[in-house]
């Protein structure tokens, strides 16, 4: 058992799973989307404008904006500040196995639309 | 106008719960606001309900007694999570509370009240150094909240750097929830609480507890090291920890592996709303606090402060401050509540045992001396040192004038990571940033505000009504 969890006698509700550039990566109901990527050992999610520098969790409560994610197609949100939730789909510009980018494949078959389900 | 509250309060932290409770039990229409899913601010953050934790208080100290606060709050007060205000304007005899509901899918929504009190709480001071901005450095808070929250480990190696008491906790939490950390490293003395005997008397006891608990588990405590810089390919893998002399130049250095960085220097408090309201900030050991009477009140009428944003002080002061601000509230709009002597003698006990804590912990300018010409001071823009420095040789005298000249400070962040350092860099004391947004609001949310003499119908509600008081 997950050491964290035991700490505090969590006792887990059944999870689901989000797609993170293609790969599953799991979550419990309620966690904030930056600790579910943090989590899987994912560490960051986007690049900066100038240098191309990585970036992902810093401050953690919403202050930095290093956060900044793609969630369905929806860019720039504070990854710290919204829950995963089912059906998420976050795209981090990383090549695919591929080679391709989310974002390409995203544009290539008519993405671009808002996809909660 | 009648407005939709008599008092608003603005944080769901200690300060804010124990404001709103007591003025809403001293009989005034109460409505709190937080940006988060659920009340506790950053001390008392608590593991989302789906890990069903049956003992979330591991990680706190007095999160029962909190909680009790909020399921009383609840039954006597309108409590709003998932609001985050962006700003606060007097329009004519009521101030008006505007916040964005909803995590994503937002809607604009003002609130109204006769009073509002800020309790905004604190976040953590970052220095720079370089490669801190790599992923896997986060900031001590940062790891807390991860922690506390998400009920994730910042990493499996974890190296926590840093000054002042938060580490302690930071370290033994970290510890406790399976982390190997490899060490907590203090770049004051390590005996800032002991050399002091006021605070020695104080905190002694508690200070103690965190040392057994890390010896427990084999992480060592050490004074005047720091970590001066961080090293990886796209992610965190090293850092160099710096033996430190007395004004924070590094000596010898070593390197260690490690997965995570949890570092902090203190923290600067949170006070964007109660700046664009005009109330008078002070200097508290370099950092700007608002300044308050005895009962919380700002100068500015009916604006109360309460807790990390009149200075410093850690989330049991935070609570009797709030305790005050909502008696004084209560009978600034006639209800009959006597000052209680009893209550502000502790607050002033506190305050001055929070002043104590802050001088034995400062931050000296040896820091400085991590840095080198190609070090990112703002994260943001990506503003180098040496541009800082260029800006600096070009005249610019003051924060202001560097943010001009290099755009430090112009990002998403509003320079709230690197407002601090380009203060110490351009030798400005305390510079105080007016943000006119405290939070990120859609542009079109803004356009689609009515200004309050477009429809006297309506002139508060977003495109979406606003519920009534319940």
């Amino acid at each position: 058992m997950n050491p964290a969890h035991r700490l505090v006698r969590a006792d887990p509700e059944p999870g689901f799973e989000i797609d993170v550039d293609g790969q599953a990566v799991p979550v419990v109901p309620g966690q904030s989307l930056g600790a579910v990527l943090h989590a899987a050992g994912i560490r960051s999610w986007r690049t900066t404008r100038s240098g191309g520098r990585p970036r992902g969790l810093f401050c953690g409560i919403g202050v930095c904006f290093d956060c900044l994610v793609t969630v369905n197609d929806v860019p720039s949100l504070r990854a710290c500040q919204i829950e995963a939730r089912p059906g998420d789909r976050v795209t981090t510009g990383r090549p695919h196995a591929d080679g391709r980018t989310a974002a390409d494949q995203a544009s290539a078959g008519g993405g671009g639309e808002r996809g909660d389900s | 106008m009648t407005p939709d509250y008599d008092l608003a309060v603005v944080g769901g932290g200690p300060a804010g719960v124990a404001g709103a409770l007591t003025a809403s039990l001293a009989g005034l229409g109460v409505v709190l606001l937080d940006s988060a899913a659920r009340l506790g601010g950053q001390y008392f953050r608590r593991p989302a309900d789906g890990f069903r934790a049956r003992r979330p208080g591991a990680l706190h100290h007095g999160l029962d007694r909190f909680a009790r606060q909020c399921d009383r709050l609840a039954a006597g007060a309108d409590v709003l999570t998932g609001h985050r205000v962006w700003s606060i304007e007097r329009e004519g005899n009521v101030l008006a509370v505007r916040c964005a509901q909803g995590d994503r899918e937002e809607r604009p929504r003002t609130i109204t009240a006769r009073g509002v009190l800020v309790a905004t709480g604190a976040y953590d001071r970052p220095l720079p150094f370089p490669g801190w901005d790599l992923p896997g450095v986060i900031t001590a808070g940062g790891a807390q909240a991860l922690l506390k929250g998400d009920l994730v480990v910042a990493g499996s190696r974890v190296v926590v750097a840093g000054t002042g008491p938060f580490l302690l906790p930071v370290a033994a939490g970290l510890a406790a929830a399976g982390a190997h950390v490899l060490g907590a490293y203090e770049a004051g003395g390590r005996f800032g609480l002991a050399a002091h005997p006021f605070l020695a008397a104080g905190r002694a006891a508690e200070a103690l507890g965190y040392g057994l608990r890390l010896a427990r588990r084999r992480v060592p405590y050490r004074g005047r090291r720091a970590v001066v810089e961080a090293h990886g390919d796209g992610r965190l893998t090293h850092v160099t920890i710096a033996r430190l002399d007395r004004d924070w130049r590094p000596a010898g250095t070593r390197t260690v592996e490690c997965d995570a960085l949890a570092c902090g220097y203190g923290f600067i408090p949170r006070i964007d709303l109660l700046v664009q309201l005009g109330c008078a900030v002070r200097d508290d050991h370099g950092d700007p606090a608002v300044v308050v009477d005895a009962g919380m009140r700002t100068g500015v009428p009916g604006v109360y402060a309460a807790g990390e944003t009149t200075g410093v002080g850690g989330a049991l002061l935070a609570e009797v401050e709030g305790r005050i601000a909502g008696r004084a509230a209560a009978a600034d709009l006639g209800r009959r509540v006597p000052p209680d002597p009893v209550l502000s003698r502790r607050r002033d006990r506190m305050a001055a045992f929070a002043r104590a804590l802050r001088q034995a912990y400062p931050v000296r300018p040896g820091w400085q001396g991590w840095l080198r010409e190609d070090t990112l001071i703002c994260r943001c823009e990506e503003v180098p040192l040496s541009a800082v420095r260029e800006a600096l040789e070009l005249g610019a005298a003051d924060a202001r004038s560097v943010k001009l000249l290099t755009r430090a400070g112009m990002g998403w962040c509003q320079g709230r990571m690197c407002g601090y350092t380009v203060g110490c860099l351009a030798r400005d004391a305390l510079p105080v940033t007016r943000r006119v947004i405290a939070e990120p609001v859609r542009l079109g949310d803004l356009a689609a505000w009515p200004r309050p003499d477009d429809d006297p119908a309506s002139p508060h509600d977003g495109p979406a009504s606003p519920e009534g008081r319940s």
